[in-house]
């Protein structure tokens, strides 16, 4: 929480004009998080530095404020009082508001003449995944510098330190700078203080006039800055976005949308998964299905829309999952015809349920995965012994796929809540446990794209009790 | 004149019959306590606020029934008070003391038809025409005859107002009901005439002969789950024993499927002599008449099913399914005899039967026989002993209450069985948890406290929880409890400080406490067998595995297992060492203990939440500092300023102040969680700190003090293997000055350098002075640990006053309730109960985890 601006070349003291703020005293301005204070460190004709340090009780952020109804918004121990987030931003409005907007009747001259200007930002949120600060402070004509440490010191295995000081210097208007830090910050730190309200986008687009809808990166830096508001971005973004279709962009749009469509001709893996699924329990002939582990019910949704199937019930061992999922099929509002169709519960894969019985098929898409190892022989009983249902439809993710998935480390799984993934090999003996035990015959297929060497991403068992 | 004695047995359903004006509410009111007697009048008012009102009779009797059906549900004497003359009207009370399996019985008032006329005119609220009195006398005296024949177990018929007046109600017991006898009972199973097995059995159990009879020296009982008789080489002979026996007081009797068989043939009834029977009759035939009418009159004589100890202990034949404990019909006298049969027969021709045991949820242990198998099935609180001694297997007895399995083997096959001996309950599979049991809300009976219930979406919560994260549940038969601060301290500088943690019990009349310093770990639940064999059988464990440890949430502490599996050995290799197994005779134990560093569980949360916050404050806040600095070196020319400024005006060295204060808070708060991280390379770098030796076979460990637990720790845990160490404590009696200040000394000293601090626990392992259950710990720490709780900045002057306002009463109230659970469900593991009664106790404690609680505390 705290910024140096640096303003270097000659009669260097009059960055204080500038900022409306005298070198020479050390003022403090009440905010409603906390307090600000602005000094000034260096002072000299060549070389004049002035400090924006902020004073964030911790206590209050962890409990709301005092009298206040409403509860903190963050933990006891929490970096938002160090490190450098959305708050240094409404800081910089409320103390350099009149800088920002370029104005100086002493020196308007100067405020409008480009500077040889340096800022720095501590412990700034990046996490170092890209070169973000290079990204979207280079377009701008800024020479960056970051600093980054260990995570601890003492724990050098811990890795890097999530946070940098940032440098950028450059030959600006303070205006431009100090409103370029203002949008820029929440870029960074994307755990913004206060509620994104709509007018979140027109101050975006205030305070980014005359430079955001010219930035290269100006996608990720909306999407970044409304993090939690995805719809918020998409309107910013078709604002920012409208003046400008030259037919230079009209090209390059063209071809993005030539990709994307035939991203889009390519079934997402999902939406084939359940179309294999469905197809099996249709093939069954199945007149009654329980879908366990449901979900938000995409397959149930689906399911629920074919004739041959008189009976549904959807379970999930996750409460606020099936809230969700009653939300996602609109049951409060649905006839009495398909109300009388569904049931809804929540139910564990691990308890014996005779909930479970008297189903023609039973689905169990993408939840073997998520349970725990030594709780397996539990979930094989109660499907397969107790609920023992004609057909057991099972699909579980096949791991010697995850060898194409670019972005994914060796031996990482695909999901982190995935205890375990089988490669074909270990499906198959699965299986044929299950078979031995429970008295079934299985037929596996895969679902996906065919990889020659590695197979599918999915792999699909319909398993049939026999006699 | 001698009083007109109605007998009822405790628990029937009684019908009054009898003209309108007879007397019934009166007598029923009487006779009866008030909730006992459900009367048509009354519902009558109930529903349309007439208690006149006939044309609200169907709505009335269908509360009325409703209510008596719950009644009798809970065993509850119901007496309905209508006037049952209708034969339909009566048909409904029959149906229904059938469908309850309860005794009907009637009580006809019959009063004469003067009388009857004379009330009518008199009565202002329902002034009947004549003829309908006229009508229901008739009805009524015409009924009389017919009412045993209907149905009714007992009649009586009061004809005279003076007979009315002079009535003596006298309530019997039920013939089931033992349940003042106490035993101890030695439960012997099917015997199928095996009478030298029998014998050599009573002499193992310590029997020995007075007068030809067997008695036991210590007043012990055997108790005869039936079968006597058929297929073996001496069926009189077990017969006459059994009698003996019965005959002096020496033993309970319940007859079997066998011996009713053989009962009907005596009676003269026409039966198939197949399964050994033949043989029976042989035999008796040979005794002769008067051995015969013995015989006959002792089977004749049984009753299908006693209910002994309080309720707590169940005999029956083929067992008894939990609705039908206690009650006495046909059905239950069926089920008693064969079991629950779905009508079809298996490829042996033998009837299929259905498994009652499976969802039996019952308290009282049930044990019975019938059901042939190689070992004694033990399933949910039921026990089937008979294992199938004529077919060249063993007699068994099941000793009450030690539940001790003694048995004797065949001395040889004396029948050749017609399928396979039944295998034990499939162990290999390990018996599964119901869903049924838990999605509800739960009311849990604990022995520290008496009621403790789970809400729905609490449990909901616990199920979602169990299934995704939780070790296998036959592991869990502990969670421990969530423990409380003491009360804010009042002394400045300090949020806790151990005296409010001595005053806490001293206040509540606990002199002695134990300071136990507090590792800062996690919380790690130890279960450790002998072997994977040891695991299989206690623990019903079967993946090989013989322990597990794992966290306060139930969660498996290590993924992967090989840490475990290194630790568990270790952990055996020391136990053996120390003879820990032999002298605490026992294949299993159960610790409570801490587990280090705590940075191997928690790495997420350091690495996400308290390094970073450490590392941006100490990163921004030196650099603060810094500038702070040059502002003060250069400060020393203060010039006027315009008054136009926004900004008050601040001394910069009053900044600095306290920004280095920051600065130094943060790498305080750095240190403090620094000190419990270290980088584990191998097994050697774990610390487990044992605290409790919870329990073992045969026995829970809460009746000992903590110093024995301690001292018990240190005698055959800690010291051996370094990653066993012990934990340091002290007592501290409340009532000494010096002990006082010694125990905050201690503290002061254990937390100077940033140690979490200790917990302060009552000299015994639960303490209930005046019936009221204490906090079983409270803990106090340390005030440089508390920055990694309250945050780097907390014992600012301003910070901490609003901090010392917090309330601990709903952390107490769960810890109190999580406290009783935890001892709860070890002991109805080492008790041997069910799965689902000690799964219950866990999961509860996961559903009280579910409510919100100010995690700092």
């Amino acid at each position: 929480m705290l910024l140096t601006i640096t303003y270097e070349g000659h009669n260097t003291q009059e960055l204080g004009f500038l900022l409306h703020k005298h070198p020479d005293r050390a003022q403090k301005f009440e905010l409603s998080y906390g307090k600000a204070y602005v000094f000034y460190p260096e002072v000299s004709d060549e070389r004049t530095t002035a400090a924006l340090l902020l004073d964030i009780d911790p206590l209050n952020l962890a409990r709301g404020k005092v009298g206040s109804r409403d509860g903190g918004l963050f933990d006891y121990v929490n970096d938002r009082p160090y490190a450098c987030t959305s708050f240094m931003s409404t800081a910089i409005a409320r103390v350099f508001g009149t800088a920002m907007t370029g104005r100086c009747d002493k020196m308007q001259q100067l405020a409008d003449t480009p500077l040889k200007l340096t800022a720095t930002l501590y412990s700034l949120k990046d996490k170092g995944f890209d070169e973000l600060s290079q990204m979207i402070f280079e377009p701008l004509g800024y020479t960056v510098q970051t600093h980054r440490t260990k995570l601890d010191e003492k724990f050098p295995e811990w890795d890097i330190s999530p946070y940098i000081d940032l440098t950028i210097s450059g030959t600006i208007k303070l205006s431009e700078l100090l409103n370029h830090l203002y949008v820029l910050i929440p870029v960074f730190d994307r755990q913004k203080h206060y509620f994104t309200a709509e007018d979140e986008i027109q101050k975006l687009l205030a305070h980014g006039e005359g430079w955001l809808a010219d930035h290269p990166n100006k996608e990720k830096i909306t999407r970044r800055y409304f993090t939690a508001k995805k719809s918020y971005a998409r309107k910013a973004l078709d604002i920012l976005l409208a003046d400008e279709q030259t037919e230079e962009d009209a090209a390059e749009n063209a071809e993005a949308e030539e990709a994307a469509e035939e991203k889009q001709a390519r079934t997402p893996l999902n939406t084939q998964r359940l179309e294999a699924v469905k197809n099996a329990v249709l093939e069954s002939g199945a007149a009654s299905v329980i879908d366990l582990g449901c979900g938000e019910c995409r397959l149930t949704a689906l399911l629920l829309k074919q004739p041959q199937i008189k009976k549904i019930a959807a379970c999930d061992v996750c409460v606020s999952v099936l809230e969700k999922a009653a939300q996602r099929l609109h049951i409060d509002n649905m006839n009495t015809y398909l109300r009388d169709k569904l049931t809804l519960m929540q139910a564990s894969l691990t308890y014996r349920d005779k909930r479970f019985e008297g189903y023609d098929c039973a689905c169990v898409v993408e939840v073997i995965e998520h349970i725990e190892p030594m709780r397996i022989p539990a979930f094989e009983r109660s499907v397969f012994e107790f609920a023992a249902p004609k057909t057991v439809i099972l699909t579980t993710p096949n791991r010697e796929y995850n060898a194409n998935y670019e972005h994914m480390h060796d031996n990482e799984l695909r999901h982190g809540d995935h205890r375990f993934e089988w490669t074909r090999q270990e499906f198959k003996e699965w299986t044929n446990h299950i078979c031995e035990t429970f008295g079934y015959e299985c037929r596996i297929s895969g679902i996906g794209d065919v990889d020659e060497k590695l197979g599918t991403p999915t792999q699909m068992g319909v398993f049939t009790k026999n006699g | 004149m001698d009083k007109f004695k109605i007998e009822l047995p405790e628990f029937c359903l009684v019908a009054m019959i009898g003209a309108t004006s007879s007397g019934k509410s009166s007598f029923a009111k009487k006779y009866f306590k008030p909730t006992e007697v459900l009367s048509s009048d009354f519902f009558r008012g109930m529903v349309s606020d007439d208690e006149n009102d006939q044309t609200v009779s169907a709505d009335a009797f269908d509360l009325l029934f409703y209510a008596a059906n719950k009644r009798l549900d809970n065993m509850k004497l119901t007496v309905i008070d209508a006037t049952n003359i209708q034969q339909n009207a009566r048909k409904q009370v029959l149906q229904l003391a059938k469908e309850q399996n309860v005794h009907a019985v009637a009580i006809v008032l019959d009063m004469p038809k003067t009388l009857l006329l004379e009330r009518n005119s008199q009565r202002a609220d329902r002034n009947l025409p004549e003829r309908v009195i006229h009508r229901h006398y008739t009805d009524v005296k015409r009924c009389i005859k017919g009412l045993k024949r209907e149905g009714f177990r007992f009649v009586y018929v009061i004809d005279s107002p003076e007979k009315l007046d002079n009535i003596e109600i006298v309530r019997t017991k039920l013939w089931n009901n033992k349940k003042d006898e106490h035993g101890p009972f030695d439960i012997i199973g099917d015997i199928h005439g095996c009478c030298d097995e029998l014998e050599m059995l009573l002499e193992k159990l310590g029997y020995t002969k007075t007068d030809g009879i067997f008695a036991h020296p210590e007043g012990r009982k055997a108790a005869f789950v039936g079968d006597f008789c058929d297929r073996g080489n001496r069926n009189a002979d077990v017969q006459r024993i059994v009698m003996d026996m019965v005959r002096a007081g020496n033993a309970i009797a319940v007859p079997g499927n066998h011996d009713v068989k053989l009962l009907k043939y005596l009676n003269g009834k026409k039966v198939n002599k197949t399964h050994g029977l033949d043989k029976t009759i042989a035999e008796l035939e040979e005794k002769g008449e008067d051995f015969k009418a013995e015989v006959k009159g002792f089977i004749d004589g049984l009753i299908s099913h006693y209910v002994l100890d309080d309720g707590k202990l169940v005999i029956a034949h083929a067992g008894l399914k939990q609705q039908y404990i206690g009650r006495g019909s046909q059905a239950v006298r069926e089920f008693c005899l064969y079991g629950e049969r779905t009508g079809e027969f298996d490829e042996y021709g033998l009837p299929v039967r259905l498994d009652w045991a499976d969802d039996y949820r019952g308290n009282a242990l049930v044990v019975y026989g019938h059901i042939a198998g190689r070992e004694v099935r033990v399933q949910n609180n039921t026990y089937c002993i008979d294992t199938g001694c004529v077919f060249g297997g063993k007699l068994t007895a099941l000793r009450y209450p030690e539940k001790e399995i003694v048995s004797v083997n065949a001395l040889q096959q004396y029948y050749e069985p017609v399928k396979p001996l039944d295998d034990p309950v499939d162990t290999n599979m390990g018996d599964m948890l119901t869903v049924g049991d838990f999605n509800k809300k739960l009311h849990i009976q604990t022995y520290l406290m008496p009621s403790i219930d789970i809400h729905e979406n609490n449990a909901a919560a616990a199920l979602e929880i169990m299934s995704r994260f939780s070790a296998d549940p036959h592991w869990l038969i502990y969670l421990p409890p969530t423990m409380s601060p003491c009360e804010t301290s009042e002394l400045d500088g300090y949020l806790e400080h151990p005296l409010q943690a001595f005053a806490y019990y001293k206040n509540r009349g606990v002199q002695n406490v134990v300071c136990e310093k507090k590792h800062m770990g996690s919380r790690a639940v130890i279960v450790l067998c002998r072997d994977s064999e040891t695991a299989l059988r206690r623990f019903g464990i079967t993946d090989g595995t013989r322990g597990i440890i794992y966290t306060r949430t139930g969660r498996r502490f290590f993924d992967g297992g090989q840490a475990e599996t290194e630790l568990l050995d270790r952990l055996d290799k020391v136990l053996t060492q120390t003879n820990f197994w032999d002298d605490f005779k026992t294949d299993w134990v159960c610790l409570d203990t801490e587990l280090m560093p705590w940075s191997e569980k928690a790495q997420g949360l350091i690495r996400t939440q308290y390094a970073p916050t450490g590392n941006a404050g100490r990163g921004s806040l030196a650099a603060a500092v810094k500038a702070l600095e040059q502002v003060c070196k250069r400060q020393n020319n203060a010039h006027e300023v315009e008054s136009t400024t926004s900004g008050q005006n601040v001394d910069p060295q009053m900044l600095l102040e306290k920004y280095k204060g920051k600065y130094d808070d943060l790498e305080k708060y750095t240190d403090a969680y620094r000190e419990y991280c270290w980088t584990v390379k191998s097994v050697d770098d774990y610390r487990i700190a044992p605290f409790h030796i919870l329990a073992c076979e045969g026995r829970v460990f809460s009746g000992e003090k903590h110093v024995w637990h301690m001292e018990n720790i240190r005698k055959y845990i800690t010291g051996i293997d370094p990653v066993f160490m012990q934990t340091p404590y002290l007592c501290v009696d409340t009532n000494d000055e010096q002990s006082v200040q010694a125990g905050v000394d201690w503290w002061l000293e254990l937390t100077a350098g940033g140690g979490e601090g200790m917990v302060v626990k009552p000299e015994t392992f639960t303490a209930m002075p005046e019936g009221k259950l204490l906090q079983p710990a409270v803990k106090c720490r340390g005030r440089e640990y508390l920055r990694i709780i309250y945050g780097a900045e907390y014992l600012q002057p301003k910070h901490l006053k609003r901090l010392k306002v917090r309330s601990l009463n709903r952390k107490r109230n769960l810890a109190l309730k999580e406290f009783s659970l935890g001892m709860e469900s070890l002991s109805r593991f080492v008790n041997n109960d069910p799965l689902y009664k000690v799964h219950e106790c866990s999961f509860a404690v996961l559903a009280l985890e579910s409510e919100p609680v100010d995690p700092r505390l």
